[in-house]
């Protein structure tokens, strides 16, 4: 694992980009500010969650008795990011990529191999006991499948009424049942269901059960992994503009893991696009979609059916040869490199940075944004030429 | 053990008048604890040889279950056909023995699943699955059939092949697993193929390359296509004409471009502005209300009315038939249908 946090450094002199490179940094306060100004023309405040370096490895073992690690899948390889009050940071990417390890690591259902995990400035992932449960509250989950995250034999009121179990402070005892009743309303639900059971209801209905469960302890962040894709197309739309309203009406910030790109770009602030447990591309919704630089967001990108049969003739489509490489085995230097049309010795060579490329730096340009690759250029794929 | 010539289907009948399979009035119901579930109710549909039909639907809204009957895998009971006919070249399948089908399935009409990784059997190797195609239907030998099974393997572009023909299920990828139920599919070079959310499981990148061969092949061997989807965006990628169907009917029927552009059903023309698009950050989403029905109680009238902005009392006493859509001066329009009371209304704003 030490090699892992060294890999990052030979660049690690540039100026602008001390806190995404893989060194750990400990930051001053000039430094963040000149980030921020490149990531986010708005003001947007101190971040509520900084991501530094954060590394996740499952190891893979051999033999019964003595049991002897012989590798380990490198699952969440050295990433980092800032999430701020209010805003939706969008997480991208395909099977296997990461996203949902990320989505386990922040809410510590995963202990981090390496690297921190920042909530208003204090390192979570080091946190124990009841300065855990504390932070836990304020750091809640949407889950994918609505069907196996609900427990088929508690009713409603019981799901959404165990998280005040383990947090009494939030509602006292009598006043629970008027509470759930309340977050059923927010949420768009019959106050009256209360007593029915999961199976009672529809996947977006359930997805709501699961939504109100999310916002039962006021939180400031809710991590969303994949709250949609199991829903049908016309019921996705109610659920994405519940959870516009919901953000809001309560200033959530939100961590929303998908792998639909267009659903991402509705609802994001700013997308980070992974590859192979790295972060290869980050920025607002128009850099990474109207001005991608790196070639794997291009060749994501143009992927994507677009629902618009005139744009089928018009589109460049980037198809990419062959699958995602094994994580416990990744390519050397770039790991995008085994399927990049770019790719050149360097690319085996050195590890990209997630930087502003050099041409772009400085420069007042939607395309000056993070991307981890050494031959970085905007290409806009998703408009029709 | 029979040579495709010998099938019983005749073969020429096609091409000209014929279409390749025609779905007229079909109906498929459950019988279930809560009542009898139309699943299907009076489907009428045509693919030529050459042709895509997409097959748009959401979850519920009967378009596996028409493709399950066409293929002769509907589980019966508790399914049933009360009423309909599925005519492949001209014959009615669903009056065919047992014997008869079975010599089509396969063989003329084949069909790709979603989930490759259930759909293959785990402890035979991907060869032997592939082979036994050959070795069922046209009594190749062992050696033969596996040789066929590279071939094949080839031709859906799986990197060395020859190596990979002994490998199990598991140790393929799922776009590689996809491919080889393409693979098997092709095997008997069939007239027909039903792909039923072929891309679904698999990530975009591999969806593209999925798709693109899928198109290719079809293109090579002239075969009709029916693709089942719930992604209006694939759709867009490759059919030729779309049916939209909503509680076990088609809702609305037109060429691929006509559909994107004018849609004639309030459905139709909810589902396109309630997806997100990729290239503009749009406003709010729109959200069709409401939920589809639950097919033991399909509303009165047009199913869709409980959800439609514009639904009257018409609506909810009379069913609509699917209208031909014409234009306002009265001008046909070619292959398009809406099965709502107002499609004018809905077409020409």
């Amino acid at each position: 694992m030490a090699e892992l946090s060294k890999k990052n450094e030979p660049a690690a002199s540039v100026d602008a980009t001390p806190n995404v490179t893989g060194v750990e940094v400990v930051e001053t306060g000039s430094e963040t500010a000149a980030i921020e100004a490149l990531q986010a023309p708005v003001d947007r405040g101190e971040p509520i969650l900084q991501v530094r370096n954060l590394v996740k490895h499952f190891p893979l073992t051999q033999g019964i008795l003595f049991k002897k690690q012989v590798g380990a899948v490198k699952a969440v390889d050295g990433i980092s990011f800032d999430l701020y009050q209010g805003e939706t940071l969008g997480i991208v990417g395909e099977s296997g990529c990461g996203k949902s390890t990320v989505a386990k690591l922040l809410m510590r259902l995963e202990t981090a191999t390496a690297g921190e995990i920042f909530y208003k400035g204090q390192d979570i992932t080091k946190l124990s006991g009841r300065a855990l449960k504390a932070v836990r509250r304020n750091i809640q989950m949407v889950f994918q499948d609505p069907y196996t995250s609900l427990n088929p034999r508690m009713t409603v009121g019981d799901i959404i009424g165990e998280t005040f179990d383990i947090h009494p402070e939030v509602a006292p005892k009598g006043d629970r049942r008027r509470r759930v009743q309340e977050l059923l309303d927010v949420v768009g639900l019959n106050p009256e269901y209360i007593n029915r059971y999961p199976h009672q209801f529809s996947g977006g209905q359930r997805q709501r059960i699961g939504i109100a469960r999310g916002l039962a302890l006021n939180p400031e962040i809710i991590i969303c992994d994949e709250p949609v894709s199991a829903l049908d197309v016309s019921v996705q739309a109610q659920v994405i503009n519940l959870m516009e309203k919901l953000q809001d009406e309560f200033n959530l910030s939100y961590v929303f893991i998908a792998h639909d790109l267009s659903i991402v770009r509705h609802i994001s602030d700013r997308v980070g696009v992974m590859y192979l447990g790295k972060m290869a591309e980050i920025g607002t919704d128009e850099q990474i979609y109207d001005h991608p630089t790196h070639p794997y967001t291009q060749a994501l990108l143009s992927a994507v059916p677009v629902p618009d049969p005139e744009a089928r003739e018009n589109r460049e489509r980037i198809i990419l040869t062959g699958d995602v490489p094994s994580p416990a085995n990744p390519p050397s230097g770039c790991r995008f490199r085994t399927r990049c049309w770019k790719a050149q010795d360097k690319c085996a060579q050195e590890v990209p940075l997630l930087a502003v490329p050099e041409r772009f730096k400085g420069a007042d340009t939607p395309a000056a944004h993070e991307s981890a690759c050494h031959f970085a250029e905007e290409k806009d794929v998703v408009h029709a030429a | 053990m029979t040579l495709i010539d010998e099938s019983p289907a005749p073969q020429g009948a096609g091409d000209s008048g014929t279409p390749l399979l025609e779905v007229r009035d079909l109906h498929v119901e459950f019988h279930t604890r809560d009542g009898v579930a139309k699943a299907v109710n009076g489907v009428n549909y045509t693919v030529n040889a050459g042709e895509t039909l997409a097959v748009l639907g959401e979850s519920g809204s009967g378009k596996s279950v028409t493709a399950q009957a066409i293929m002769g895998i509907l589980d019966m009971p508790p399914g049933r056909i009360p009423k309909g006919e599925i005519l492949f070249r001209g014959q009615d399948m669903l009056k065919m023995s047992g014997e008869e089908r079975r010599k089509i399935r396969g063989a003329r009409i084949a069909m790709i699943f979603q989930d490759a990784l259930s759909s293959l059997n785990p402890v035979y190797s991907v060869g032997f699955q592939l082979g036994e195609m050959f070795r069922v239907h046209r009594g190749l030998s062992k050696k033969d059939a596996r040789a066929k099974a590279v071939e094949l393997m080839d031709r859906v572009k799986i990197p060395a092949a020859a190596q990979r023909v002994d490998d199990y299920p598991h140790q393929f990828s799922g776009g590689m697993r996809q491919r080889i139920m393409i693979a098997m599919a092709l095997a008997l070079e069939p007239d027909l193929i039903i792909a039923d959310e072929p891309t679904t499981a698999l990530d975009v990148t591999v969806q593209a390359q999925v798709m693109d061969l899928l198109a290719e092949l079809q293109r090579e061997y002239n075969m009709g296509l029916i693709l089942i989807t719930h992604d209006l965006g694939v759709v867009a990628d490759v059919a030729d004409k779309i049916a939209v169907m909503y509680a076990g009917r088609i809702v609305e029927t037109a060429p691929v471009h006509e559909l994107y552009k004018r849609p004639a059903h309030p459905y139709t023309k909810g589902l396109l502005e309630s997806i997100p698009r990729l290239d503009r950050k749009g406003q709010e989403l729109y959200a069709i209300k409401g939920l589809p029905p639950n097919l033991t109680r399909i509303p009165t009238g047009c199913a869709f009315n409980p959800r439609c902005p514009q639904a009257t009392d018409l609506c909810r006493t009379e069913v609509p038939a699917l209208f031909p859509v014409t234009e306002q001066d009265g001008a046909e329009l070619a292959g398009r249908g809406s099965a709502c009371h107002y499609w004018k209304e809905t077409l020409h704003g």
